[in-house]
C-alpha cells in the first residue's frame, strides 16, 4: 500500500508558501531547456500552466481532444472570479476568503491549499488584467465587483456573463504566443489514452491522434493531467459533451489515488429536463438568485393541474404559493448556499409539488423584482403617481439590463417568456469537487504526474463556492504548479530525452490497442448513448442528490451489470484508423461504468451528510445535513488494487489549526 | 414532426463528397438541432451505416465548435446563435433542410461536417496576444485604469468565439471578422497597444498566407456573426494596418 504524504509545510498558516518557495529546489534557465513537460488539456488549469512552464523554459507538448485549446469547457464558466483585493474596501482579506471557502466547503478540504489559493487570488486579477482580459469597470476607469453565493463582501470580478470565455482566451492567448516561438508543440484533436510509467516515475503517455486515429506515443520528464471533472458520469449535465474522466481514470489505474469521488455539486438553477432527447443541460446562473424568487403551488391539486396543462403559473394566487426557501430558511432565503437550494428543490418535487410536464421542476419568479425596481425607478425619475403596467414595463427594463442574456438564453430554450411568466429550474450536475488526490505539491501518488484544477480534488472539500471554480484552476497552472514542478524536476537535468522505444511505452500502447480492437470489434446491439443514458440514470437515482445504504448498494451491483454489458453488447460503428467520434465515446463510457462503481463506493462508505453529499440516513428531524466530524473529518483517499480486487480506502485526516469546524445554518 | 435532410458526405479530406439524403421521424420542436442530428445518427448506428460526424462540445453557444451550414445560413435560420443553440421549432413539419459543412479553402474538410480551422490558430500565434509573462509581481490591476467606454468596446470584440462563420458566410471566404476582433479588442487597451503595430502586420500577414480571401465589405459576416461581432471591428483593423504600415521601424 502506498503511503500518503500531504507534504504540508511546516510554519504557521500566512507563512507556508512563502516559506515552501524559499526552501524548494530550482532548475536553472540553461537547464529547463533540456526537459520536457506534457501537459493535457487546456482549459484554465492546463492553458495557464503550459504557457507558464513554456515561458518558464521547459519544453511543453500540450494535449486537447477539441479543434482549439480555446473550446475546453473553462470557457462555459458564466459568474465570475474570486479575489480577495478588498477593492470595495468592504472588509475582505486573504483570510476571510480563505475562511469562506473552508466553510463553504463543510470542512473537508485541507487549510493550508485553501489559504495558499487565496493568497495568490489576488495575483491571478494582476496577470489576467496585464494579458488584456476585459473585466467590468466602472466609469472611473477601476475594476468592478459583484456579490455572489452567500458571502459577506464583493469579491467576484466578471466580464458580463462570460466570465471564463474571456479568462480562457487569457489563459490561450499566452498559449499562443508560446506555440508561436516553438515552445509549445500543441496537439489539438489529440486525446490521452493512457500514461506511461517508467521506474515508477511517470515519464510519457500514450494518445489517439482522433483525425487519423494514429495511436502516438510521447515521453515527457513530467505528466500535467488537467482535464477538468467527470459530472458526465451522471450523463446529463452542465458539462460539455466531450468532458470526460479518460485521462483521470487512467492515471487513477496505474497508481495515482483518487480522492472523494463521491463528492458532486448539483447547482440548482438549471433549465429543466424536456424530454429523452436531452443531450445537456444549461445552467442558469447562480446571480439569478439575487433577485428571483422560488416557489412551488401550496396545493397539491394545483401542482397536478399545471402539469396537466389546465393551470398557468400566474393563475396561482400569492396566497396559495409556498416560498419554501424562504419558509424554511428565513434568514438567508432564496441564496441558501448551492448544495441547500438544490435539496429543498428535490424534497417539494418528491412530495408531489413539481410542476413541468414531467413534475421535476420548481419555479424561479422575477414578478416581485420586476415590481420593487419599477417602484424605485418611477421615483428616481420622479414620475409620480403611474399605472401598475407601467411601473412593470419600468421594472422589466432594470431587469433586462441585468440579467438580459440569460433571460434571453432561457427564452431560446424553453420557447417562454421568463418576464412574463415564471422560469423553471431544476437542480442538475455542474462540477465535481473529487478528483485525483494530490500532495500540497499538487502532484499525485504516481511521481512525475500532477494534477491541476478540477480534475484535482485539492480545494473545495465537500462543497464549491461560487466564482471559486475559475480562481483555483488558475492559481494552479499560473502561480502553484509552474513552482512546485521544479523541485520534482531539479532531479532531471541530467536524464536526457525519454526514449519512446523503451519496452514501457510498447506495452501501453498495445494494451490501449487492445481495448480499442475490442470496442470496435464488438459489433453487439446498443449504441454508446443506450449504456450511458442507463448509466446516468442509475447515477442520478441512486448516487445523486440524496443517498442511502439500500440505494447505494443497489448502484454498486447495477453499476457492475451494466459494465458486464456494455462490453458484451455495445455497438461501434466505422473504424479504428479514421475520424471516429462514436470509437471516442465508447472508450469515454467504459471509463465512467468503472468510476461510477466507486463514486457509490465512496459515498456508501462516507455515511454523514457533508456539502454536496447528503446521506439520508444521516440527517436532523428537520431534515438538515447532519456532519459526523469525529469520524470523517478526512479525506477519502483511494487506491486501485486491479481489476480482480477493486478499490482500497486511504483517509488522509483534516487537520484544523486556525479555524474551528461549526454546523452551517441558514435559518 | 417529419423531416427530410440532405446532408453533405466525404469520407475524409481526399475524398470526393455529396449531398446524401435521410429522413427523420417523430422529431419534437423542444429539440435542439444537434439532438435532431443524434437521433438520426443513432439510427444509423443500429442500421449498420456509418453515423455523421460534426463537430459539437459545450452545446451552449459558447465554446465555437459546432459549424453547420443550414439552408444556405452558416448556424442555420435565427439570428444571434451558434447552431447548436438552434431549436427545431424554427422549422416545419415536412420541411426540407440542406446541411453543410462550413466552405472554404483555408478550412479543409476532415470528414463529412468537420472542417480543420487550424489556420484560425496559427493566425492567433503569429500575434493574438499581449507579450507578457506570467509573474507574480505584475502591476495591481488597478494601476491600469481603462475608460469604461473602451473597456466595454473592447469586451465586445473579445466575445468572438471562433466559430468561422464569418468565413463561410463571406463570399470571398474572408476572416477580416475573426482577425479584426483580435486585433480590435488589444488594440484598445492601454495594455496592448505597445505592440499595435507589430501585432496587425504578424496576423494579417499571416492570414494572407492562409488563403482567406480579401473583404469587401458586403457585412454578411456580422449578420450571421452568432456573437455579433461589429463590421467596424474591421474598420479599425484596416486603420491600424495602415497605421502599422507607416510607422514601422524596419
Amino acid at each position: 500500500m502506498s503511503e500518503l504524504k500531504s507534504n504540508i509545510p511546516e510554519g504557521p498558516l500566512a507563512d507556508k508558501w512563502t516559506n515552501h518557495k524559499n526552501n524548494i529546489r530550482l532548475v536553472n534557465p540553461a537547464n529547463k531547456r533540456l526537459i520536457d513537460v506534457i501537459v493535457v488539456g487546456t482549459g484554465l488549469a492546463g492553458g495557464s500552466a503550459a504557457a507558464t512552464l513554456a515561458e518558464l523554459g521547459y519544453n511543453v507538448k500540450a494535449f486537447c481532444f477539441q479543434d482549439s485549446p480555446r473550446r475546453a469547457h473553462s470557457i462555459a464558466a458564466q459568474g465570475g472570479i474570486n479575489a480577495a483585493k478588498n477593492y470595495q474596501g468592504d472588509g475582505d482579506s486573504v483570510y476571510r476568503l480563505f475562511y469562506d471557502t473552508i466553510k463553504g466547503g463543510d470542512y473537508r478540504s485541507r487549510e493550508a491549499n485553501v489559504y495558499r489559493l487565496a493568497e495568490v487570488s489576488a495575483n491571478i486579477i494582476d496577470q489576467c488584467v496585464a494579458q488584456g482580459v476585459p473585466f467590468a469597470r466602472e466609469y472611473g476607469g477601476l475594476l468592478d465587483n459583484r456579490s455572489f453565493g452567500g458571502v459577506q463582501v464583493s469579491r467576484t470580478f466578471y466580464a458580463k456573463g462570460q466570465t471564463g470565455q474571456q479568462l480562457l482566451l487569457g489563459a490561450y492567448s499566452a498559449m499562443s504566443r508560446q506555440i508561436g516561438r516553438g515552445k509549445i508543440k500543441m496537439y489539438n484533436r489529440h486525446e490521452m489514452l493512457d500514461i506511461v510509467k517508467i521506474d515508477g516515475k511517470a515519464r510519457g503517455i500514450i494518445a489517439r491522434d482522433l483525425i487519423t486515429g494514429e495511436i502516438e506515443r510521447h515521453s515527457a520528464h513530467a505528466v500535467v493531467i488537467a482535464t477538468g471533472g467527470y459530472g458526465n458520469v451522471f450523463f446529463l449535465s452542465t458539462n460539455a459533451m466531450g468532458s470526460n474522466v479518460t485521462a483521470a481514470w487512467k492515471v487513477h489505474k496505474r497508481g495515482a489515488h483518487f480522492a472523494n469521488p463521491c463528492f458532486t455539486q448539483i447547482h440548482p438553477t438549471c433549465i429543466p429536463v424536456s424530454g429523452d432527447h436531452q443531450s445537456k443541460l444549461t445552467l442558469m446562473s447562480e446571480s439569478l438568485r439575487n433577485d428571483g424568487r422560488i416557489w412551488v403551488p401550496g396545493k397539491k391539486e394545483d401542482a397536478e393541474a399545471i402539469r396537466n396543462g389546465k393551470l398557468k403559473p400566474t393563475d396561482i394566487k400569492e396566497e396559495d404559493r409556498d416560498y419554501y426557501l424562504e419558509r424554511r430558511y428565513p434568514a438567508f432565503g432564496n441564496l441558501v448556499p448551492r448544495d441547500v437550494a438544490s435539496r429543498a428543490a428535490k424534497e417539494r418535487c418528491d412530495a408531489g409539488y413539481g410542476v413541468n410536464k414531467t413534475g421535476e421542476a420548481v419555479y424561479l419568479d422575477f414578478s416581485s423584482a420586476i415590481m420593487r425596481y419599477g417602484k424605485e425607478k418611477a421615483i428616481t425619475e420622479g414620475l409620480g403617481n403611474i399605472s401598475e403596467s407601467k411601473i412593470k414595463e419600468l421594472g422589466k427594463k432594470v431587469v433586462e439590463a441585468k440579467y438580459g442574456n440569460l433571460f434571453q438564453m432561457y427564452e431560446k430554450i424553453v420557447d417562454q417568456n421568463p418576464y412574463e411568466t415564471p422560469m423553471m429550474i431544476y437542480p442538475a450536475v455542474h462540477y465535481t469537487m473529487g478528483g485525483l488526490w494530490v500532495d500540497y505539491n499538487l502532484m499525485t501518488t504516481i511521481p512525475g504526474c500532477y494534477a491541476a484544477g478540477e480534475a484535482n480534488f485539492s480545494d473545495h472539500g465537500a462543497n464549491r463556492l461560487g466564482a471559486s471554480a475559475l480562481m483555483q484552476g488558475l492559481a494552479d497552472g499560473y502561480f502553484v504548479l509552474p513552482y512546485t514542478i521544479g523541485d520534482y524536476l531539479a532531479d532531471d537535468i541530467r536524464t536526457g530525452p525519454i526514449s519512446t522505444d523503451l519496452p514501457e511505452f510498447e506495452q501501453v500502447e498495445n494494451e490501449v490497442k487492445d481495448r480499442l480492437n475490442k470496442l470496435i470489434n464488438n459489433k453487439g446491439t446498443h449504441t454508446v448513448d443506450y449504456f450511458h443514458k442507463k448509466l446516468g440514470k442509475i447515477m442520478w437515482d441512486k448516487v445523486g442528490m440524496a443517498r442511502n445504504e439500500r440505494g447505494l448498494k443497489e448502484a454498486i451491483e447495477e453499476i457492475k451489470a451494466l459494465r458486464k454489458e456494455f462490453w458484451e453488447n455495445v455497438l461501434v460503428p466505422g473504424d479504428l484508423n479514421e475520424f471516429n467520434p462514436e470509437l471516442e465515446k465508447a472508450g469515454r463510457v467504459a471509463d465512467f461504468m468503472e468510476l461510477g462503481e466507486l463514486m457509490a463506493l465512496d459515498a456508501l462508505e462516507r455515511n454523514e451528510s457533508c456539502g454536496g453529499h447528503f446521506r439520508e440516513e444521516s440527517q436532523s428531524e428537520e431534515g438538515e445535513a447532519m456532519r459526523k466530524d469525529d469520524i470523517y473529518a478526512y479525506v477519502s483517499s483511494w487506491e486501485f488494487n486491479g481489476d480482480a480486487s477493486g478499490f482500497s480506502l486511504h483517509k488522509e485526516n483534516l487537520n484544523f489549526e486556525n479555524v474551528e469546524l461549526k454546523t452551517r445554518s441558514y435559518k | 414532426m417529419n423531416l427530410t435532410l440532405k446532408i453533405w458526405r466525404q469520407k475524409n479530406t481526399t475524398s470526393q463528397g455529396k449531398m446524401v439524403e435521410y429522413k427523420v421521424n417523430n422529431i419534437s420542436e423542444d429539440m435542439s438541432f444537434l439532438e435532431m442530428m443524434d437521433i438520426l445518427n443513432e439510427e444509423l448506428i443500429v442500421k449498420g451505416d456509418d453515423p455523421i460526424a460534426f463537430d459539437h462540445d459545450c452545446r451552449e453557444g459558447i465554446c465555437g465548435m459546432c459549424s453547420l451550414y443550414i439552408n444556405g445560413e452558416a448556424h442555420g435560420p435565427d439570428r444571434g446563435i451558434t447552431t447548436c443553440q438552434l431549436h427545431m421549432r424554427k422549422f416545419k413539419d415536412g420541411d426540407t433542410i440542406y446541411i453543410e459543412p462550413w466552405r472554404a479553402k483555408a478550412f479543409p474538410v476532415i470528414k463529412d461536417l468537420v472542417v480543420d480551422r487550424t489556420s484560425f490558430e496559427r493566425i492567433m500565434a503569429s500575434g493574438g496576444f499581449i507579450s507578457v509573462n506570467t509573474s507574480g509581481n505584475t502591476q495591481d490591476a488597478n494601476n491600469i485604469p481603462i475608460p469604461k467606454d473602451d473597456a466595454d468596446e473592447a469586451f465586445d470584440a473579445a466575445t468572438c468565439i471562433g466559430c468561422g462563420a464569418c468565413v463561410a458566410t463571406c463570399k470571398n471566404s474572408s476572416a477580416m471578422l475573426f482577425v479584426s476582433a483580435k486585433v480590435s479588442q488589444l488594440a484598445l487597451l492601454p495594455q496592448g497597444k505597445l505592440e499595435r503595430e507589430r501585432r496587425v502586420l504578424n496576423m494579417v500577414d499571416q492570414m494572407d498566407k492562409e488563403g482567406f480571401g480579401n473583404c469587401t465589405n458586403t457585412g454578411a459576416c456580422e449578420v450571421e456573426c452568432p456573437k455579433g461581432i461589429s463590421l467596424s471591428n474591421i474598420a479599425r483593423m484596416n486603420r491600424e494596418y495602415l497605421r502599422a504600415s507607416l510607422v514601422k521601424k524596419d
